[in-house]
């Protein structure tokens, strides 16, 4: 590394070779190479995501049930017919909404309450954290089994334990209350996730312009509203799209506590009803395609502008 | 005055941590627990504790559904790292000419739903008889972790200082030196990070290795989900198998939360 401060010098070239003919010749050259680097990735995406999600959408048009696999043929329209003019639908993209919608605001809230809690220097601040981040590492299948029997079990959970204590009686959550019960789990695991950003995001705050604030006379409260709120804008989206993404998919709470009981059949938990228990490929096909056009409008715009905030930062 | 209210404040904020973490703590304790003293009510504190329920977990058969797990995490994080490293290369320290449609398309194809192509990946391993088989389990993980690592890659490999990589070059270095000998070393923490993400996403899914694996292949999220019927007393020896499934994913977390939340963001997050 001794040349760190000197131009860079053209490849030695043949005499024969006009300069800027070799120089072309390299540039080309590296543009292959990164091209080769950034290939096998591509493929590899492409192979595993793209061309199934092409094979579903062919699926999709035919009239293909597990049970009659003699049957199979051509159906048209009829599988998307049957998705619009049925009776699941729309139910359970509103579960879905209501599921979604409701975790990501919660989790979001309650994430920001934590971070600002654990920005502040107190005894044991790193403990906290780390204690405050593992519900989000849990494996959410794990999660389910401990919330539906031993915390929100009729008989022994301990939150009915809890109600007992201060005279409420015992709630039977997964079969009265499934959305909450499920609105509960979601919640409880995304907040550490939202925190994280968010706290991220408060941190990277600059001390001397709060200071300033302060000596200018500006409470906590209005600080909070006119400056660290407005900073932290950038990472609330972050948290809030990537957030609604990852519970866009949520599955496992699903299958584990409700199996989609009582308003908690989400769009990707009826596509697997369908298939893997209805055995109707075709119309499963359908819905699948119905619920990825339906996320891709969606997440159109939202990826936009989540792409925008994302090439903002850290760009060379 | 003021330190009174600081006093509370850290009080009320330890009050809720403990009680945001009260389930795995719970879990935890009653794993060590008799069946007996773990469902009786009102809930017993103190009493006898001991690994019995541990010894149980084994003889009912989790190891070989760790080890699926463990070897579904590992490789599939190797395939990830394998593709994921060079890839960010070519995106970030010696960029393509459309960085920004190939960084997009890796993002959306994290945001389409499992749903889009279950039933082909299903029907096609069928065909080439490759259901509950654990490298077919691998190479899916690897395809669902590979746009984070990507983009986390990316955001470690902008943040190596030009100069050194332009100074490797006209030393004469070329591509693969220059990968190997000084870009690596700098970057290793960063890759450290992507590995732990990808390992910890593929150890904790569920849907499609319930789906696709019925007994050889079985990993521990969908052995854990079968574990109970909901007959008899089972919180404890329940408790016991799922510290077990969560306890390594927890301490890696615990030891690398810096890089975890960068690769949470997807690199967006510094």
């Amino acid at each position: 590394m001794t040349t760190l401060t000197t131009a860079p010098t053209p490849a030695p070239a043949p005499p024969a070779m006009s300069r800027s003919h070799s120089a072309a010749l390299s540039l080309r050259k590296k543009a292959r190479q990164s091209r080769a680097l950034v290939l096998p990735a591509l493929f590899f995406s492409i192979l595993m995501t793209q061309i199934p999600f092409l094979v579903t959408i062919y699926f999709s048009f035919l009239n293909w049930n597990q049970l009659r696999p003699s049957e199979i043929a051509f159906a048209g329209f009829q599988n998307y017919a049957v998705v619009f003019t049925g009776p699941d639908f729309f139910p359970s993209m509103m579960a879905t909404v209501i599921i979604t919608g409701s975790s990501v605001v919660l989790s979001l809230i309650l994430g920001l309450f934590f971070a600002v809690l654990l920005d502040r220097k107190f005894m044991g601040q790193g403990l906290a954290r780390t204690l405050m981040i593992t519900p989000f590492l849990v494996m959410p299948a794990a999660a389910a089994l401990i919330w539906k029997w031993s915390m929100l079990d009729v008989n022994v959970g301990m939150i009915n334990v809890g109600l007992n204590l201060i005279g409420i009686p015992s709630i039977a959550w997964n079969t009265d209350f499934p959305v909450l019960t499920i609105i509960m789990m979601l919640t409880w695991q995304y907040t550490p996730f939202m925190m994280l950003i968010l706290l991220a995001g408060l941190q990277s705050q600059s001390r001397e312009v709060l200071e300033a604030a302060s000596v200018d006379g500006a409470g906590p409260l209005r600080t909070f509203q006119w400056m660290t709120l407005p900073h932290l804008r950038q990472y609330i989206e972050i948290a809030t799209l990537l957030g609604s993404i990852m519970l866009l998919q949520a599955f496992d709470p699903i299958a584990i506590m409700t199996k989609g009981t009582g308003g908690t059949k989400t769009l990707s938990y009826l596509l697997y009803e369908r298939a893997f228990i209805g055995l109707d490929v075709g119309q499963a096909a359908a819905f699948g395609v119905v619920t990825v056009i339906v996320t891709i409008v969606v997440a159109t715009l939202a990826l936009r502008t989540l792409f925008k905030v994302f090439m903002n930062g850290g760009d060379r | 005055m003021r330190k009174l209210n600081g006093t509370l404040i850290t009080a009320l904020t330890w009050v809720l941590v403990l009680l945001f973490f009260f389930p795995i703590a719970w879990m935890v304790f009653t794993s060590f627990k008799t069946e007996g003293a773990a469902a009786s009510i009102p809930p017993t504190i103190f009493t006898a504790l001991s690994f019995d329920q541990y010894g149980l977990v084994f003889d009912r058969g989790m190891g070989s559904y760790l080890i699926n797990s463990l070897t579904a995490s590992l490789s599939s994080t190797a395939i990830v790292l394998l593709l994921a490293i060079p890839a960010a290369y070519g995106l970030s320290i010696r960029p393509i000419k459309r960085v920004s449609d190939v960084l997009f398309f890796f993002i959306s194809t994290r945001f389409l739903p499992a749903a889009a192509s279950i039933l082909p990946v299903f029907f096609i391993l069928k065909a080439l008889g490759a259901l509950d088989n654990i490298t077919a389990i691998g190479l899916l993980y690897a395809a669902m972790n590979l746009p984070i690592a990507v983009w986390m890659m990316r955001s470690f490999f902008n943040e190596v200082p030009k100069e050194i990589v332009e100074a490797a070059q006209i030393d004469g270095a070329n591509l693969r030196t220059e990968l190997v000998r000084v870009v690596l070393p700098i970057l290793l923490p960063g890759i450290a990070a992507v590995a732990l993400i990808c390992f910890i996403f593929a150890w904790n899914e569920y849907f499609l290795a319930t789906l696709l694996t019925t007994s050889i292949a079985r990993t521990t999220p969908p052995f854990l989900a079968s574990f109970v019927d909901g007959r008899g007393q089972f919180l404890a020896v329940l408790s016991a198998a799922s510290t077990i499934a969560v306890l390594p994913v927890i301490i890696a977390g615990w030891v690398a939360q810096k890089q975890l939340v960068r690769g949470l963001a997807m690199g967006a997050v510094k």
